[in-house]
């Protein structure tokens, strides 16, 4: 058995015991953490809209030509369906537009956390053109020791951080956005 | 692919990349741009330095302790859901994943980047078999279709130019003639390869992180390629080198920092996906494999680079790399970090990569891990010199350079004879060296005199 020998070996020849260092608290960065965060955001190639009103009448004004759109959110939007586990990721692929709540943005690099649930199934985060997370401002955090204190990665199943449209700069180094995934990646502050 | 040679000889075959000076040159700069953004990332981050520290301290404290950590996280993978399995060399994981595929009937799999199979040589072992692989990030997918492997960690095709691209995918995919706009020829690969993600039967990737104490895995990507491939297919096979440990989730929040940021100067990669369970209706397969890492961890003064998480920072960063290409290293793993690793896997066929350096110290100097890596190479030379493996001319020249040093009167006459060759000598005589320098002029008089006047002015 390839198991048993392997931890044999490695019984045999790992170096003496080296202590874990504990994570220390650091610093919190100057500046406002939600301009920061929106920085990050847009860094990455992605879109910050602070959001006042409701999100079905941000969908009426600012993607008016999206076709096909599903959302998963508490609040209804106009013309949006709901997608969940059991829905064909054809269907998924064909979507203009998917809306879905995130748990956590990190301010260092525009991440948002979302899991499973809050997606309804995984592929929905990465089939649809155009993908809308929507995040209170209470919900952003510096740093990823910070978010790893907060999030119940295992909990999750499946979670993923989001920062930013889907990307590639493979050929020649040209940064092209839109790869295999979303072309396009919004946050609606709220 | 073409089989690989017998053994690599680094200089010729950097001469060969060479030989396209434009091509060269291109290289070069923009692997520094990348150097320079993750330069600037960093900067970004003013605990930067400490992280680097705690990095290289939780994986020397997780190979400390490397079979506890793979058993809690095999006993926890287990209860989330996932099928765990031990592949000690590429054959037992090749034969490992190709049964599994059978056991699924998968005729069709598409796949994620990683170094792991690549290692192993699983796409000509499974195309062998009938089975369809399709490599899926962009990058791995034109050196695919080229039939060669990867010449970087991280940007697989960056040896290519988009024109050759362009040819190549007008041949594959049917592009127009003479298309070569990256956008363009991006979005002909994208409709490809949806259509191919959906037809899929099974998905294989890599790991980059897994966690011991919760029994999940971390895949990043910045194309989405990955979360594509596994969220569409009904098997997931997710193939791991042993080293990929760490010991709790709290500790990904130091690796992702420095991850992205020194692979190429992003804050993190797009998507940083964790799996801690299956999907509905889907079967998950980790398999840890070994295949030489367990006995380079018996290696003193050299375990480190299992410290490794594969940014590629140390391949941005080398002149030699950059002005040498990936494919001079005949190696799967090329750079500095190839050069590391590559001996202990057969040093007979590695013996040029640890003098394929200057020893300038860069790479170390970038690595996110703190892997003494010009240490190590300083320290494969000397292995590898008392095996016979420094190259028979710098013996001779190093013997003569040492006899001349040792004896004053002997060093002070070799010095006026060269200051009286050096108008005359051919630039032959400095062998390799010679081909692109000139000569120094001859200083006037002997460094000795010079001083001395100095001294008498002072
Ligand atoms: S050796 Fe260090 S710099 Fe080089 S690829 Fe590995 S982690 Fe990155």
């Amino acid at each position: 058995m390839s198991r048993e020998r392997i931890l044999k070996r490695i019984q045999r020849n790992r170096p003496p015991a080296v202590a874990l260092p504990d994570v220390p608290a650091f610093a919190p960065p100057s500046g406002a953490r939600r301009a920061r965060f929106i920085a990050a955001v847009e860094e990455a190639a992605g879109a910050v809209v602070p959001l006042e009103g409701d999100v079905g009448a941000w969908v009426q004004r600012a993607c008016p030509d999206a076709r096909g759109v599903a959302a998963r959110l508490d609040e209804a939007v106009p013309g949006a369906w709901r997608p969940g586990p059991d829905t064909p990721p054809e269907a998924l692929a064909g979507l203009d537009l998917f809306l879905c709540k995130g748990t956590l943005g990190v301010a260092e690099n525009g991440a948002v956390w979302v899991g499973e649930a809050a997606a309804g199934r995984r592929a929905a985060l990465f089939l649809p053109e155009h993908v809308v997370l929507v995040l209170p401002c209470t919900a952003l955090v510096d740093t990823m020791h910070e978010a790893y204190r907060r999030l119940d990665v295992r909990a999750a199943g499946f979670g993923v951080f989001i920062a930013g449209p889907s990307k590639t700069a493979d050929i020649a180094q040209a940064l092209v956005i839109g790869a295999h995934g979303p072309r396009r990646l919004t946050v609606l502050l709220r | 692919m073409k089989p690989p040679p017998a053994s690599t000889d680094h200089a010729a075959a950097a001469s060969a990349f060479l030989a396209d000076e434009a091509r060269a040159g291109w290289h070069d700069r923009a692997l520094w741009l990348v150097r320079r953004k993750r330069d600037r990332a960093a900067a970004a981050v003013p605990e930067w330095e400490t992280l680097r520290t705690l990095a290289s301290a939780v994986k020397a404290h997780t190979l400390s302790r490397l079979d506890d950590y793979l058993l809690q996280f095999e006993a926890q993978a287990r209860a989330n859901g996932f099928v765990v399995h031990w592949a000690e060399n590429a054959d037992v994981h090749n034969a490992l994943v190709y049964d599994l595929l059978c056991r699924h009937g998968a005729q069709r799999i598409v796949k994620s980047k990683s170094m792991l199979t690549e290692e192993c040589g699983l796409n000509p072992y499974l195309e062998a078999r009938g089975i369809e692989v399709v490599d899926t990030d962009l990058g791995e997918r034109i050196v695919q279709l080229s039939g060669e492997p990867p010449s970087h960690l991280v940007m697989p095709a960056i040896h290519r130019k988009k024109e050759e691209i362009g040819a190549l995918f007008h041949a594959q995919m049917g592009t127009p003639e003479g298309l070569s706009d990256p956008a363009a020829l991006t979005a002909a690969a994208r409709t490809d390869l949806r259509a191919r993600f959906f037809r899929a039967d099974a998905a294989l990737t890599g790991v980059n992180f897994a966690v011991a104490e919760t029994g999940g895995f971390v895949v990043c990507t910045n194309e989405g390629n990955a979360d594509l491939g596994v969220h569409l297919a009904p098997l997931h096979i997710a193939s791991m080198g042993l080293e990929k440990i760490i010991p709790k989730a709290e500790h990904l929040g130091i690796f992702l920092r420095l991850l992205a940021r020194s692979a190429t100067g992003q804050a993190l990669t797009v998507y940083t996906s964790h799996f801690h369970r299956p999907a509905p209706g889907q079967a998950v397969h980790l398999v840890l494999v070994d295949n030489g890492r367990t006995a380079h961890l018996g290696r003193e003064g050299f375990r480190d680079a299992l410290k490794c998480i594969r940014c590629g920072a140390c391949l941005n960063t080398c002149p030699v790399y950059r002005r040498s290409g990936g494919h001079s290293y005949g190696a799967v793993i090329p750079g500095p970090i190839g050069a590391v690793l590559m001996p202990g896997v057969d040093p007979e066929r590695y013996a040029s990569l640890p003098f394929a350096s200057t020893l300038c110290g860069s790479c170390t100097d970038v690595c996110p891990v703190r892997i003494d890596l010009h240490g190590q190479l300083y320290r494969w030379r000397q292995v590898l010199g008392r095996r016979g493996r420094g190259g028979a001319s710098k013996k001779w020249r190093m013997r003569l350079a040492g006899a001349v040093l040792s004896r004053p009167r002997l060093y002070r006459m070799a010095g006026a004879t060269l200051r009286f060759l050096l108008r005359w000598l051919p630039r032959r005589a400095l062998g390799p060296w010679g081909r692109h320098r000139e000569w120094p002029d001859p200083p006037a008089e002997r460094f000795g005199t010079w001083y001395e006047k100095q001294r008498r002015r002072s």
